[in-house]
């Protein structure tokens, strides 16, 4: 019984670290665009604009929940709670350090796959319950996107999971130790951090809202909580796919022999994923937004093509005692 | 670098081999085409004719199709009311309707006018000649009433389905003080809206092909993409474009309206608000119009410098298109280093003029101010400073490859397309055609400098672009150029009706300060005459077409827009894109709703 207690306290504390975080990370990225536009970004709440999210969740507190009549009401309000939920579940099984994780799940992996297949649901709902024409288009566009580059996203794992021999995240990272996964599973986690950008509907892939094409997609109709929740579960799944890039192919807390001395195993963890969530960040200033047909097309003659031969690659030099 | 010849400078002027009314009679003899009299006084040196209404069909089909060098572009369509004019030819009756065709083969222009009655305002349309008539007419029906008969679908274009009155009528009140204070009760709000529903029956769409239903989407007025208050309706089956009706009139402010209620040259800064990004451009044509009614030679100096800063609002239209154009496509940074490079050539459009946008600079017989001292080296700087910049972008914008792969084979036409629908400027050129104003017909002493006319040859979204990139780095030549070469002398002309007026004199001589007070007062008086004048703007051909009763304001001002032409080829090009080919194209074509409504 204390044990479960414990557990419920580390889960608050996991939850209420992350949301924040999320919140953070929104005007990490409007600063860090910033800067890398020429201009400033918010620089007005608190020192550096830090406190700029706050400002904002205050702003959408203070909105009117307005739901519109002609959409289906239930489904209306459920899904951005969907998205969210489902990301957060996720976390779940993401070792962030050897004794912090909320769940040692032996198929860690899988839940992790198919709460990311979940939070489609989100999205496709969103599109339908809204009634509207350019949320359905946004819909629509991220069913296909999503039900594509979850098989890549599956496939391209597949690879570290022969190697670890296990499902366990925390397994995985321990197997690591010897040396990080990227080093044999480069295209695995190329394939990856690809799929992992489309789930999380992010620019380049951010097709189901594309401001220019469909004004915002699929939340065109959302507004004050319900909006701020798709963004809380667009941030939070950023943060996600970086800290599973980590965890899979970058060794998860795990540092080579002097450096890990250095800091503490979680500080390590955070610096790596502060490092995707960057990436991502850049890639988002620097890219231009692919067609929906180009992207599916890419999806499926690339980078199925290349997830396969990562997967039998691998099984064959495992086979043969390579690896 | 080229050395500019000065006495070279002198305006084109139009060459006959053989008068054109010679060749159509060769044709057709039984065509009556009356040349214009002294009386109308036209003087840009464009052959005017009038011609009986029951004859039109005829003369197009000659014009158009059965000419050696054909007419194959159709410049413009306008109309004038002639209820209040003073000064009277011959011909004029209760309405006129001028046409101005182009042939690019023979360089030449024509104008054919037709004289209406009150009691019988229709006329024959010729949609069917030139396919870009279509909005022409439709803005003359909405403007005063004229029924074109024949024309596939006559309604409102400008002005709201709901409006009562044709609003280029003298009849009609130019001031909303002449008009009953405006109201907007509920039931009056219903039917406005219930105005703009969409009824695709009317367009001739279909609501469902044989297995699905289309879906109709409204694009726009307010859409992040249609880049100002721009409706276009899209006939969809799936994310693929069947068809689409662009719908335009939500940025109409009634300029040509206005032209008729402003002095000479007060009407010089609502000019500047016409293609709001093209500044001091939009003055250029209407100052020359103004200018060779009145005869004014401008001076050399005040030349150069309407080129050297009709160049810089090209290059600073171009980087917004540029910018936009990214962003539309999706790429987010690019359009933020472009304000960074427009900002700065802001900086000296206003240590020139004191203002940014829309400086109202140019003034009638010159320019309002002469260059501040050390203007040299600040345009030196950014001659100097851009180039670089725009390699950079080269490698973020046109190399990347995502870019290309959304921008390329897309939304593509073809020369014959382009003429057909009266596409001008970069457009037309992205087509592989070369034709720039600049240098076919050079005006303001454009034949001395040095410059090329880039050109595309796929027509496509990426050409389009590609040519734009070029121009800019034309006309950071031509800027160059006229730094290097820059005359001296007088910056305004020494003319009694230029604006405002010469004060020198003033106090000693009566016969100066009685002009002087009353043109300051009045404004000048323009002799009675008809001009059209046209420069290569930033989006393409921009042509002012003034009327003068004799008075102190314009009779009609009618205002001839690269925009509105090429908004109306959107459903031929957009045809099986998807929406995402749609909004790369719009990007491409680069217009701005205020110089496609005016």
């Amino acid at each position: 019984m204390p044990e479960m207690i414990w557990k419920l306290v580390e889960i608050s504390i996991i939850i209420a670290l992350l949301i924040p975080m999320a919140a953070m990370l929104v005007w990490v990225e409007r600063r860090m665009i910033g800067i890398w536009q020429d201009r400033l970004g918010p620089n007005r709440v608190g020192p550096f604009g830090i406190l700029q999210s706050f400002a904002d969740l205050l702003k959408i507190l203070g909105k009117e929940d307005w739901i519109p009549p002609f959409s289906e009401k239930l489904v209306f309000t459920l899904a951005p709670i969907i998205g969210a939920v489902c990301v957060l579940m996720s976390f779940a099984v993401i070792p962030f350090a050897p004794d912090i994780g909320v769940s040692d799940l032996n198929i860690g992996l899988l839940f992790f796959l198919a709460m990311a297949s979940l939070a489609v649901y989100s999205v496709v709902l969103a599109g339908w319950a809204s009634n509207s024409k350019y949320a359905l288009l946004g819909g629509m566009r991220a069913a296909a996107q999503t039900v594509s580059y979850e098989v890549f996203m599956g496939l391209s794992v597949m690879g570290v999971v022969i190697l670890s021999g296990s499902f366990n995240l925390r397994e995985v990272v321990l197997a690591q130790s010897e040396g990080w996964f990227i080093q044999s599973q480069f295209i695995g986690c190329f394939v990856f951090l690809v799929a992992g950008i489309a789930e999380s509907h992010r620019l380049p892939f951010d097709l189901p809202e594309a401001e220019t094409e469909l004004t915002a997609g699929f939340h065109t109709e959302y507004s004050g909580l319900k909006f701020a929740l798709f963004f809380l579960g667009e941030y939070l799944g950023v943060t996600l796919i970086s800290a599973m890039s980590v965890v899979l192919f970058f060794g998860g807390w795990l540092m080579p022999a002097p450096l890990d001395t250095w800091l503490p195993a979680i500080v390590w963890f955070i610096v790596k994923i502060a490092f995707f969530i960057l990436f991502f960040i850049l890639l988002r200033t620097s890219l231009p937004r692919p067609r929906f047909d180009q992207l599916l097309a890419f999806g499926w003659l690339v980078m199925l093509p290349l997830a396969l031969f990562n997967l039998l690659a691998t099984a064959a030099l495992k086979l043969m005692e390579v690896l | 670098m080229a050395n500019i010849d000065l006495k070279a400078s002198k305006d084109w002027q139009p060459t006959h081999v053989l008068p054109i009314c010679d060749e159509i009679q060769a044709i057709a003899d039984h065509l009556v085409l009356t040349p214009v009299t002294a009386i109308e006084n036209i003087v840009d040196g464009i052959e005017t004719f009038w011609l009986d209404k029951k004859q039109l069909t005829q003369l197009m089909q000659v014009l158009r199709f059965d000419l050696s060098e054909p007419f194959d572009m159709c410049f413009d369509i306008s109309a004038i009311d002639e209820s209040e004019r003073q000064h009277v030819a011959g011909l004029v009756s209760d309405f006129t309707v001028s046409y101005h065709l182009r042939s690019y083969q023979r360089n030449q222009d024509i104008r054919i006018k037709v004289a209406l009655t009150n009691d019988d305002k229709t006329l024959a349309s010729v949609c069917s000649f030139w396919p870009n008539a279509n909005w022409y007419e439709r803005e003359v029906w909405d403007m005063f009433g004229i029924i074109f008969e024949g024309h596939p679908h006559l309604t409102r274009i400008l002005m709201p389905n709901t409006w009562q009155g044709h609003p280029l009528l003298k009849t009609h009140p130019a001031r909303a003080t002449e008009m009953d204070p405006f109201v907007l009760p509920p039931h009056k709000q219903d039917e406005e809206q219930q105005a703009l529903q969409f009824n695709p029956e009317a367009w001739g769409m279909k609501r469902q092909s044989q297995d699905n239903d289309f879906m109709f989407l409204n694009l726009g007025p307010n859409h992040p993409s249609v880049h100002g208050a721009f409706r276009i309706v899209l006939q969809m089956d799936g994310e693929e474009i069947v068809d689409c009706v662009p719908d335009i009139g939500y940025h109409h402010r009634g300029a040509e309206k206005m032209g008729e209620r402003q002095s000479w040259h007060s009407y010089i800064p609502y000019t500047d608000r016409i293609d709001y990004l093209g500044g001091v451009m939009n003055n250029f044509p209407y100052v020359m119009a103004v200018e060779k009614l009145a005869g004014i030679e401008v001076p050399e100096r005040a030349k150069m410098i309407r080129i050297m800063t009709s160049e810089m609002f090209r290059i600073l239209s171009h980087l917004l298109f540029y910018g936009t154009f990214a962003q539309d496509i999706g790429a987010l940074s690019p359009i933020f280093y472009m304000f960074v490079d427009r900002e700065k050539l802001f900086g000296i459009i206003e240590a020139f003029t004191g203002a940014r946008m829309h400086p109202s600079w140019f003034r009638i017989g010159g320019i309002a101010s002469d260059l501040p001292k050390g203007w040299d080296s600040l345009v030196r700087d950014y001659v100097n400073y851009l180039p670089k910049r725009l390699d950079e972008y080269e490698k973020m914008v046109m190399q990347n490859s995502l870019l290309k792969k959304r921008t390329v084979d897309v939304g593509a036409y073809s020369t014959k397309e382009a003429i057909e629908w009266g596409i001008t400027g970069p457009g037309l050129r992205a087509t592989g055609f070369s034709w720039d104003l600049r240098k076919q017909r050079p005006y303001s002493g454009y034949e001395q400098f040095d410059f090329e006319v880039p050109l595309g040859h796929k027509g496509d979204c990426y050409d389009r672009c590609r040519v734009r990139v070029e121009e800019m780095r034309q006309s950071i030549r031509i800027i160059e150029q006229c730094l290097n070469n820059m005359p001296e002398g007088p910056y305004k002309a020494e003319h009694p009706q230029t604006t405002p007026p010469n004060k020198a004199n003033t106090m000693t001589d009566i016969d100066s300060l009685i002009p002087h007070f009353v043109n300051v007062s009045w404004g000048p008086t323009i002799p009675a005459g008809e001009v059209s004048m046209s420069v290569e703007a930033t989006k393409g051909i921009m042509a002012y077409h003034l009327i003068s009763d004799g008075s102190t304001m314009s009779y009609r001002t009618r205002i001839r827009t690269p925009s509105f032409a090429h908004l109306q080829m959107l459903p031929v090009i957009c045809k099986g894109q998807m929406v995402a080919d749609l909004i790369a194209t719009l990007g491409s074509v680069d217009y701005v709703m205020a110089d496609v409504d005016r």
